[in-house]
């Protein structure tokens, strides 16, 4: 257990030792916020689908729990690099204790980050359905960071070096984001986005997120709240239990 | 306490340990001499679970890392060759994670990494980030943080790289102490010969991934006729210099192939 909570511990001391790290990484959620949310809105309103702001917010929130629970994960990489690794690779502990610690502290971090994210949007405008939403909002960022600090994990495990970062940033990163239905409504698509985007598990936390934040009147969920939750838990435990397999293999 | 036999890993058509097969009794100094490349590096991996043989077997205190690598673990502490510090975080901190990890009690963990930091003169910096250090401050605390814990076997790869006589000095008088008080066995590599004359109990010698000799300090001069330990060192391993890594066409092969095993 201490093993678990002094590498929890770890994840959390670096984060909070590199300031201009967070700043630099609130800048790009600012932009597709302030800039596309309100340069879209009039468009939005328009077509009948409400505030853009309004739909936009959630899917800026969840692009940075994806963003920073991958990035934890493949954090790995530079661990390796360092060196660092292997010194939490042969200490007598399991290596899924290890891991575990390692994935909770992504976690905690990217789930900070979707906080400062949404402490933005409230002071740029955007108001919630209700104020108890909130705290379900943020069930749905932890399982929303599980799940990709899992997948980065797995990635992170298996990659030799970091040549293969700027892969995994154009070929599933951003891919997951822009098909997550971020920026625009998933009901109403044509057959294969909505097939492609139905297969992307970040449709489902931004989904489930934009249930409970926005009103009713304005957003049709393109899941409901029940199969969001599902699809999340699921395929998060999928992807833990892949995640602690690959990191049980590697060598250094 | 440490026994190899027949140690075979080969990596795609490259064989960096070729059977190879020696003991190390409990309380024992070993020295694993041997130049750039010659497998020295490798087999501390297999030995401390960090890489798989690709035959032969390993028993540490009679367990095989493979199969009981937790416990296989809890016997052994290990200097790496290359850094492996955490550099965001500051000295004092790199020396709590290894002492959670190698579950040293709170008390003694602190009273040691005193100890050691004063030791090592980094105390007065213990709370600066690591990456703020000098190369040799960064080895001491490596080196002060393999000794936290008192393992049954400690692994020391090059430890010495990089490090001034006095330190050089304050390390090897530790670890004739730790040896002698609390009869930990070493195993150690280094490339200087007069060290390894010194510390060491017995000798082993690799080259090209094979075992050339073994025996004491003494045994290894009588054998090849010489007076020091470094003229025997290159009247058995020749006198070329090693290229120790391969071209870089060799080498993307070599990884295409690691890749495709991953996979599998």
């Amino acid at each position: 257990m201490s093993a678990i909570y002094i590498l929890w511990l770890r994840e959390l001391k670096r984060y909070t030792r590199s300031r201009s790290q967070i700043i630099a990484s609130l800048g790009q959620p600012m932009l597709y916020l302030l800039v596309l949310g309100f340069g879209l809105n009039p468009v939005f309103k328009r077509a009948g689908y409400g505030s853009y702001f309004q739909f936009i917010a959630p899917g800026v929130i969840g692009m940075s729990v994806l963003f920073s629970s991958i990035f934890s994960g493949l954090g790995l990489l530079w661990d390796r690099q360092f060196g660092f690794l292997k010194e939490t690779l042969v200490a007598p502990v399991p290596r899924i204790q290890i891991m575990i610690g390692r994935t909770l502290g992504g976690c905690t971090v990217a789930v900070i980050q979707g906080l400062l994210v949404l402490v933005i949007c409230l002071i740029s405008g955007f108001r919630p359905a209700s104020w108890v939403a909130i705290p379900v909002a943020v069930g749905f960022m932890v399982l929303i960071a599980m799940l990709f600090a899992a997948l980065g994990v797995i990635f992170g495990s298996s990659l030799q070096d970091m040549q293969g970062f700027q892969l995994i940033m154009n070929f599933l990163v951003l891919p997951i984001y822009f098909l997550s239905g971020a920026m625009f409504p998933l009901t109403n698509q044509g057959k294969i986005l909505s097939f492609i985007t139905a297969l992307d598990p970040l449709s489902y936390g931004i989904d489930g997120m934009r249930s409970v934040l926005l009103s009713a009147v304005t957003f049709r969920p393109a899941f409901g709240i029940s199969i969001d939750l599902a699809v999340l838990v699921v395929v998060g435990t999928i992807l833990l239990i892949l995640g602690a397999w690959r990191f049980s293999k590697i060598e250094a | 306490m440490i026994r190899v036999q027949n140690l075979v890993k080969a990596f795609g058509s490259f064989t960096a340990v070729n059977d190879v097969s020696f003991d190390v009794a409990a309380g024992e100094i070993f020295a694993f001499l041997g130049p750039n490349g010659a497998g020295k590096t490798t087999t501390i991996k297999m030995l401390t679970t960090l890489l798989h043989p690709t035959s032969g077997s390993i028993e540490l205190d009679g367990l095989d890392p493979q199969t009981h690598q937790n416990q296989a673990r809890q016997r052994f502490g290990i200097v790496f060759q290359d850094p492996s510090l955490d550099g965001d975080l500051t000295a004092w901190e790199n020396m709590e994670i290894h002492g959670v990890l190698y579950h040293v009690p709170h008390k003694v963990r602190h009273q040691r990494s005193e100890e050691l930091l004063k030791l090592f003169e980094l105390w007065d910096r213990r709370d600066d980030q690591v990456k703020k250090f000098s190369g040799g401050m960064k080895r001491r605390l490596e080196i002060a943080r393999g000794f936290l814990h008192t393992p049954k076997i400690l692994f020391l790869d090059e430890p010495t790289l990089g490090l001034d006589p006095q330190s050089r000095n304050q390390l090897w008088s530790h670890v004739k102490r730790v040896n002698e008080t609390e009869n930990v066995t070493v195993m150690l590599t280094t490339h200087y010969m007069d060290e390894a004359d010194r510390v060491a109990h017995r000798i082993g010698i690799i080259d090209h991934g094979k075992l050339v000799t073994q025996g004491t300090p003494a045994e290894i001069k009588e054998q090849t006729a010489t007076t020091s330990l470094e003229d025997a060192f290159l009247k058995l391993t020749g006198s070329n210099i090693r290229d120790e890594s391969a071209g870089s066409a060799d080498q993307m092969r070599q990884f295409a192939k690691m890749w495709q095993q991953q996979r599998r």
